[in-house]
């Protein structure tokens, strides 16, 4: 095992080495192809062309009697455009629907290939070895010629998606705006199909039918999380291609019996699980941060304030704010939290120095008051601001403020200020307002 | 039957209608959608095409472009075929009929506008993007530009699609429910923008479906329920008994108070 494994970090197999650039070189190709398919919502026909190119790859096989790549190909080619054919034929003349056109043609296709594969192997002539590596893929079966085929195919590939980068976004973001603007939709839409028919059936031999749609799918897929821009989504879909493809590649040369199509699948799997977890804004565990932060966030302000208009209403007119001591009961007479939820609260504003505790009687510091008063400001500008602008009665205002105080930037504020001290409502930038309703329970 | 009163604005040697449709049918699965429609749409006005729910209002306007087979008849532009006249034309879709999630920012929209003009193969150059840049200003989404088109509410995205419709600099534009689901400042934005290309003499079909701004918003309507059921300026057309006889029963009652408060002004 080891010294396999050496053997295959050395790179000292010609077949190794032949496997290895071919598997890069079609990833590379399906991953940026894959991106116009998937935009332009065509995974699935890639997935029914794949499976439907089956039975052409024995039926060629039976005609030219040996293993020749680019007849192989042509066989696989016909069938997977006739299986195309037949889904937008069954969709435009029947009630079927795509989804169900697409699973029939699939199924059935690739029925008839298993079927052709064992009346050609037990009825037809010539050497059939590393035919059946076409169902889940065997990239060491590949020959220098299915190299130079697959490069071939890339160079097309990529100078296509070059040249009409424009013409192709176009198309798969608003094909009728396209057709206005007097594009030729469907011959793009028919070169689209053609590319993805070529890099399909060149995936054949390395992936396999079954599995060749995910190498098109899964890396526009996990690209599309690390980026909102379709060119880096391009360059990144080829990079995960092309290293899926190869780290799959070379798993399955470990062991003889392992097909291909299933690593590099799997390979493909964990790039997408990592760009889906751990991608920076659109993965999920920023998303998870970005709410929590936002919870905590939203609950210290409602905890600033809370304390703020308790003391507003409870305040001696000789003492401070920062001297006045409030207890816990104080809080949860106006917020329906539990004392648990209030405790947590208040024990984080004290680590950010906004509390002193003592026992279990509470004071504001002067840091503290600062910031309750931007938060109450900050409220009570928007609730105003809804009042006098949208006419709503003022005690409706209150929770719509609540959602949307939290997330108002400076520039806003500045603004409400602004427009509020037109209308009279406020008499110095910077002051906290009076609030516009009654405060709650506590109000005396 | 009031073509007539559409034709009756040119007179020989004028300038030709941005629109002329001629005995136009279109059916979908062999359903007629469309029946005989002719119509002479004169240039330089606001034009509103009216008419309830699966009257083919939408169909109407992909035909003229183009977009749907006819089943029979033929379309004319400024005089001759659609064909020769695409760069004359802008096109405003209905929002839901593309992707919003797609990877692309407000801008990368609006430069989609210069594409006809830029032909195959060709890059957008920097005068496509500063007239693109102007487009969005126009529409006060110059601030959004670089941001991702996901990230924008609905009222935005309609603005961004109608920037893409100025950046293509066309002399007829058509727009399919310009209206629907946007707030009450994008309307009155997109209302003040559709008036300054009515002055710089622009001519906008659109598809409208709210009766009550009809008058305000379009000096000319065709009131359509699979036929024309009447074409013309909205004065003389945009009556209670045009409407009765294009919504049938379906106009409900408020609608009908709506539209004598609303003809009470009018006429």
């Amino acid at each position: 095992m080891s010294d396999q494994l050496i053997r295959l970090l050395t790179l000292q197999d010609t077949n190794t080495r032949i496997a290895l650039l071919g598997a890069s070189l079609l990833g590379m190709a399906a991953g940026t192809i894959g991106v116009f398919i998937v935009l332009r919502r065509r995974a699935l026909m890639g997935d029914a062309l794949a499976h439907a190119s089956l039975p052409g790859v024995w039926l060629a096989f039976a005609v030219v009697g040996e293993r020749d790549f680019l007849g192989l190909m042509t066989g696989a080619a016909i069938a997977g455009a006739l299986g195309v054919l037949c889904v937008t034929f069954i969709r435009a003349q029947t009630r079927i629907k795509e989804d169900a056109a697409i699973g029939i043609v699939l199924s059935v296709f690739f029925a008839i290939g298993l079927c052709a594969s064992r009346i050609v192997q037990t009825y037809g002539g010539g050497n059939s070895a590393g035919l059946d590596g076409f169902i889940l893929g065997k990239a060491a079966s590949m020959l220098w010629e299915d190299v130079a085929a697959i490069g071939v195919v890339a160079v097309v590939v990529l100078l296509s998606i070059l040249a009409l980068y424009k013409e192709l976004s176009l198309l798969c973001f608003d094909r009728e705006f396209a057709a206005s603007q007097g594009w030729p939709v469907v011959l793009l839409d028919l070169y689209l199909m053609l590319l993805l028919v070529l890099c399909t059936v060149i995936g054949l031999p390395a992936v396999g039918v079954v599995l060749m749609a995910a190498l098109l799918i899964i890396p526009p897929a996990a690209a599309r999380f690390w980026t909102t821009r379709l060119a880096t989504m391009l360059v990144l879909s080829a990079a995960i291609g092309l290293f899926a493809a190869a780290m799959g590649t070379a798993a399955s040369s470990l062991d003889a019996h392992l097909s291909t199509g299933p690593t590099i699948v799997l390979a493909a799997a964990t790039c997408f699980i990592i760009s889906m977890l751990f991608a920076p804004r659109r993965g999920m565990v920023a998303d998870v941060l970005r709410r929590k932060r936002l919870s905590r966030r939203v609950g210290m302000q409602n905890l600033l304030r809370t304390v703020y208009e308790h003391l507003e209403q409870t305040h001696d007119a000789g003492r401070a704010w920062t001297r006045t001591i409030f207890r816990i009961d104080d809080l949860l007479a106006t917020r329906s939290w539990s004392a648990g939820q209030a405790r947590r609260q208040i024990s984080r504003a004290r680590h950010e120095g906004l509390l002193l505790v003592v026992g279990d009687e509470y004071q504001l510091t002067s840091t503290g008051l600062e910031a309750a008063s931007r938060v109450v400001r900050t409220h009570r500008l928007w609730e105003l601001f809804l009042v006098e602008q949208a006419a709503i009665a003022p005690d409706h205002v209150d929770r719509d403020a609540d959602q949307i105080e939290h997330v108002l930037p400076a520039s806003i504020i500045t603004s409400l200020e602004g427009r509020l001290m037109e209308l009279g409502r406020l008499t110095r930038s910077g002051d906290v307002p009076s609030s516009p309703h009654r405060l709650g329970e506590s109000a005396v | 039957m009031t073509n007539s009163s559409g034709a009756a604005d040119h007179g020989p040697g004028s300038a030709p209608p941005a629109v002329e449709v001629h005995d136009v049918t279109i059916a979908y699965h062999r359903k007629p959608v469309l029946w005989d429609i002719d119509l002479l749409l004169p240039a330089g006005h606001l034009i509103g095409i009216v008419g309830p729910n699966g009257a083919g209002k939408t169909t109407l306007l992909k035909a003229i472009l183009g977009l749907v087979p006819l089943a029979s008849g033929r379309v004319e532009v400024f005089g001759r075929p659609l064909r020769s006249q695409r760069k004359r034309i802008g096109y405003v879709p209905q929002r839901e009929t593309v992707d919003w999630d797609f990877p692309v920012s407000a801008l990368d929209v609006v430069l989609m506008g210069r594409y006809g003009r830029l032909g195959w193969f060709r890059r957008p150059r920097q005068s496509d993007h500063r007239l693109s840049l102007d487009a969005l200003n126009r529409v006060g989404m110059s601030d959004f530009a670089d941001r991702q088109i996901n990230q924008l509410s609905g009222g935005q995205q309609q603005r961004v699609f109608l920037a893409r419709a100025l950046a293509q600099d066309a002399e007829l534009y058509f727009m399919d429910e310009p209206f629907a689901g946007v707030d009450a400042a994008t309307e009155s934005a997109i209302v003040e923008i559709l008036k300054s290309m009515r002055r710089d003499g622009k001519t906008v079909i659109a598809v409208h479906h709210d009766l009550q701004t009809v008058a305000d918003y379009f000096d000319r309507v065709v009131l359509l329920n699979m036929r024309v059921v009447a074409a013309g300026p909205t004065a003389e057309v945009f009556t209670r008994q045009r409407l009765q006889e294009t919504y049938g029963g379906r106009l409900t009652l408020l609608e009908e108070a709506a539209e004598a408060v609303r003809l009470g002004r009018v006429t």
